[in-house]
Order: structure tokens, then sequence, then C-alpha cells
């Protein structure tokens, strides 16, 4: 047991496991872009969404409805299944990361609309606002922080999953825990799994960490 | 149906035969004929679900009419943009509905931030109504849930005021605030009255709030009726029913004794002498009551200026251990002393006065 950390220990330190197209450095970035951009993604199909229904009340039932049945599909299930129909295509992994993200997001910012005191949107109203005003000037302001804790928990949930590339023979840090796992080099696979991890806490916390920062003159902490 | 009529002055705000039914069937508002003179502080008071405040949300179109015109300056709510004509009126609300991720200046500035001043007329506007309503100018780089809920609602008023419109509709902008501010807020909010004779509409459930504040008091009954609409004094003496009387309160004759001045209560120099004596310093201020018996007993004294009211004569005639009320100037300095039985007889005369007046 000791020898194996002490091996993990100087995989993961090593200068030659870090550069190259097969090093940790490009691994870490390929993992960030395939999580990010599937975040984007999401971001760009539940924002609205949750905006919507959190402005005009309609249709909550039916999208958390909906955010939870995403939430519920197996991912690998999903990858495999869009792989199959679409052939080899980074898109089979994009599409079963989005399903996955879009759920916390429109929650989020569902959540965070509602939460608005309704006394303040009466108010903003009454002073002359017209209905998009209302929306881009109380609403959302007020909603940011949840929006934004919706954001960070589907881009740590991504991240966390996104080994699920190399699965596919793409790239990322999944890379190591495959190709660890067909080799049957132990190391190697705790050493991506340990990277996986790493990457996630680090992201969580700078963005908890902008997220206080961006909101400190609220009464209620970001969430 | 109660139509009241002011009488004198132009019309700035007139319901005409208005009908608010909500779709669950209720009828808030049952129609309500009223008219408010420009310049007057009209109150809306009844117990909760009266419809006042609907009433007063019609006016700015937060809601509309079922049926009936509502007239603000002579033009019809209606037919006017809803959002533009919400600009154009100050609209103040319980709780003060401030928006919390902005602070106090950027508040203040959001009508004249919505008419396009642009930012930095907008706030220098902002910065000048902070003092207006009493605030430091500090105050303006806070936000609002750092304030207290006084000073929150000093915000709501600037808020309200910034574009300068002629009317300001406020709904219990006082209901959460503790007796002490709240006095302390009605005090500022008839001492700005004096100086920008707004047309305002006030909303409340407190009877004593009303007759400070009104110019004239409209009374409604649950299930939107307009029971009486006349001047405090008037109300006071001549309730139209049951109803407005029990609405009132059973100290209404006291109540209309805090509408007149003592200015004209005959008064005498202190006597000496007596059991007690009024003390004095050197600026011939009143200090407190003096007992001879028992030396080193001391009793208040609370001098009044001719400003104050009969009601606060009669309490510090009774307050008083010889029965004597001391008189003050502007200053503080001791005029003389009005005795029980003179203020007892004026205060009798002055009701009987106000009564057949009004």
């Amino acid at each position: 047991m000791y020898e194996l950390f002490k091996n993990l220990g100087s995989w993961l330190i090593s200068g030659d496991q870090w550069s190259g197209s097969d090093g940790i450095a490009h691994r870490i970035a390929e993992h960030l872009e395939y999580s990010l951009f599937a975040t984007l993604i999401a971001a760009a199909i539940a924002l609205p969404l949750g905006l919507l229904i959190g402005h005009t009340g309609k249709g909550a039932f039916l999208a958390i409805n909906l955010s939870s049945f995403g939430r519920a599909l197996p991912t690998v299930g999903l990858v495999v299944l869009v792989f199959l129909i679409s052939g080899l295509s980074l898109w089979s992994v994009y599409v079963a990361l989005v399903v996955l993200a879009v759920p916390a997001i429109v929650t989020n910012t569902y959540a965070g609309m509602s939460a608005v005191d309704p006394e303040v949107k009466d108010a903003a109203r009454g002073q002359g606002m017209r209905g998009h005003q209302v929306l881009f000037q109380v609403e959302i302001p007020l909603a940011l922080p949840l929006i934004m804790t919706g954001l960070r928990l589907s881009l740590i949930q991504v991240v966390s999953t996104a080994t699920i590339a190399a699965y596919v023979s793409f790239g990322g840090l999944g890379r190591y825990v495959f190709d660890g796992l067909a080799q049957r080099d132990l190391v190697q696979v705790l050493g991506g799994a340990a990277l996986v991890a790493i990457v996630a806490v680090v992201l969580d916390l700078a963005l908890a960490g902008l997220q206080r920062y961006l909101f400190r003159h609220r009464r209620t902490a970001a969430h | 149906m109660t139509i009241c009529r002011p009488g004198k002055g132009h019309l700035m705000i007139q319901f005409d035969t208005v009908h608010k039914r909500f779709p669950n069937g209720t009828t808030a508002v049952h129609d309500l004929s009223l008219e408010m003179p420009e310049g007057g502080v009209t109150v809306l008071v009844g117990s909760s679900g009266c419809g006042k405040t609907t009433t007063l949300r019609m006016i700015n179109r937060m809601v509309d009419p079922t049926s009936g015109t509502i007239r603000v300056g002579g033009k019809d709510v209606l037919q006017q943009d809803a959002a533009d004509l919400r600009r154009s009126i100050g609209y103040v609300i319980q709780q003060s509905g401030l928006f919390p991720h902005r602070t106090v200046l950027d508040n203040i500035a959001t009508v004249p931030l919505l008419l396009g001043w642009g930012r930095k007329k907008a706030r220098a506007r902002a910065a000048e109504l902070l003092e207006t309503v009493g605030l430091a100018a500090d105050a303006g780089k806070r936000y609002p849930h750092q304030l207290s809920g006084g000073q929150q609602q000093r915000v709501g008023v600037a808020r309200a005021l910034a574009a300068d419109p002629p009317v300001l509709l406020m709904d219990e902008p006082f209901g959460a605030v503790d007796p002490v501010v709240r006095t302390q807020l009605q005090d500022e909010l008839l001492r700005l009255q004096k100086e920008l004779s707004k047309t305002i509409v006030f909303v409340t459930h407190d009877i004593d709030e009303a007759v400070r504040l009104g110019d004239q008091i409209a009374i409604f009954r649950t299930g939107g009726h307009l029971v009486q609409c006349a001047t405090p004094a008037e109300l006071l003496a001549h309730p139209a029913d049951d109803f407005v009387a029990d609405f009132l309160g059973a100290e209404r004759g006291l109540k209309l004794l805090s509408l007149k001045s003592l200015a004209d209560l005959p008064q005498g120099p202190a006597p000496e002498g007596g059991a007690w004596t009024l003390v004095l310093d050197e600026a011939r201020k009143p200090l407190h009551w003096a007992s001879k018996s028992s030396t080193g007993t001391e009793l208040p004294v609370r001098p009044l200026k001719d400003t104050d009211s009969l009601l606060a004569a009669l309490n510090e005639s009774i307050a008083s251990p010889t029965g004597l009320v001391a008189r003050v100037d502007a200053a503080g300095v001791l005029t003389g002393v009005s005795s029980r039985d003179d203020i007892h007889e004026y205060a009798g005369r002055a009701h009987t006065e106000a009564s057949v007046a009004a």
C-alpha cells in the first residue's frame, strides 16, 4: 500500500509525465476544454429556460420534472447510445455531458428567480419599470448568486464525468484511467482519478471564492 | 354612494364610479366616486380588506378597474401607457420595497434613470434628496440592509420624490416601524409637505395617523364601500354612522382637541407662595415644580408652546401637581401659566365650536 502511494506520488510529480501531447498538462487542458464547452452549451439551453419559467411562473412543473429525468439518465449509457448513432465523434460526449449539466442550471435559475421578494418586484413595476427592465435590472441580479451556484454545480459535475470522453477514444484525464485499466497499471489509474478530483476541487473552491467576492454586499452569502 | 368633494382648489385625482372586482369574484372597490384636491393629503383609512390599497393602486395602474374612470391631472389613466404613468407618480410602499442589490443612491436614482436623465445627473439629484429626507450623505454608498427600518422608509420616500412628481402614493409607508420612529417620520412628512405641496394619497389603518396627516380622510368599510369622506375635524365631530364612530374610537372628542392649538387659551402670571413653586433657570426657562412642604421633592414640568395642541394642554394640566400648565415662547422662555379650569372650559368650548362649524 505504501509502495503504491509512493509510486503514485512520483508519477504525479515527475517532469516527463507533465510534458508532451500525452502529458498531464495537455490532458488537463483537453479535459477542461470538454468540460467548459459542454457547460457552455448547457447554459445556453438551460439559462433562458430557467429565466423564462422563473419570470412567468409558468411551466415550472414540466421543467423541473424533465430536469430530474435528465439527471436520472446514466451518462455512460447515453455516450454509448449517441456514439452508436452518430459514429466516432466528440458530439456523443458533448450530448451526454450537456444532458448531465442542464438540470442543475435550470433548477437553480428557477429557484433563484422564484426567491426574489415579490414586494421588490412589485416596487420595481410601481416605479415604472417595464417587464424586461424588471427582469434584467431586478430579477436576474437578485437571482444571480443562485444562478452562479447552478453553473458551478454543473461544471463540477461535468468535470468529474468528462473522463468518459476517453471511454470512446478521446482525450482528457480519463485517458489515464482507461489506459491504466487496459494496461493493468494501477498507478496510472489512481493518478488519473486523483487528477480529476484535484481539478474538480480546485475549480469548485475558486468559483465559490469568486462568488463570495462578487456578492460580498449581499445580506445572504452566496450558497 | 358617497361623493367626497373638497370644494375649493383644483382637483388632481378623480374617481368616477370606479368598480373593481377581482377574478375570484370578490369586490374590492364598490362604485367609488372620490375627488382629491391638488396639493392636499387624502388619507384612505379602514380595516384590512376594505379596498383602500386597491383604490390607491388603481391610481398608478398597478391594478386596473373593472369599470369607471380615474383621472390624474384631468387625464384618464387607462388612456396612458402604464409604465410612463408610473414614472410620473411617486410610489412608496410598506417595508420600503428597496432594491437590495443597489446602493441607497442608486435606489433613489431609479426613476430618473428610467426617464433617461443619465447616470451623473440622476446621482446628483439622488444625493440632493438624501438631505431632503434627513439622511447623511454617506448613507448613499450603503446598501438597504445596512440601514434601520426608519432610514429605509426615508430612502423609499426619497426614491418616490426623485423625479419631482406632482402626485405621491403612499401605501402604509410607516406601518412597519416602531411608534417613536413613526411619529418622527410623520413629522418629517408634514415638514416636507409644507415645502413641496404634493398631492398625496396615503393609505393607513391607523386612525391617529390619518387625523395627523390628512387634509381629508376617506373611511372605507369591508366590501370596498366608501362610508364617509371629510376633513379630520368634520369626521371627528360628525361621524356619519356607528361604523365610523366605532372606527374613530371612544376618545374621538380628545382627538378633535388634538387638532386645535392652544394659542388663544388665556394665561396669567405664575402664582407664588403655593404648595408648589415653578422653578426657573436664569433665562427664565421652566425647570421643574418644587414642593414647599417636603424640601427636595421635585416633579417634572413640560412647558407648552402656542403651537402645541389643546389635547397636550389637557394632558399636562392633569400631570401638573398644581393643575397649572407652564406656557413658553418659541425660545422656551416662560410667558405665563394656564389653569386646569381655564383649559377645561376652553377645550369644551373649542369642541362645541368645532362640532358646529364642521
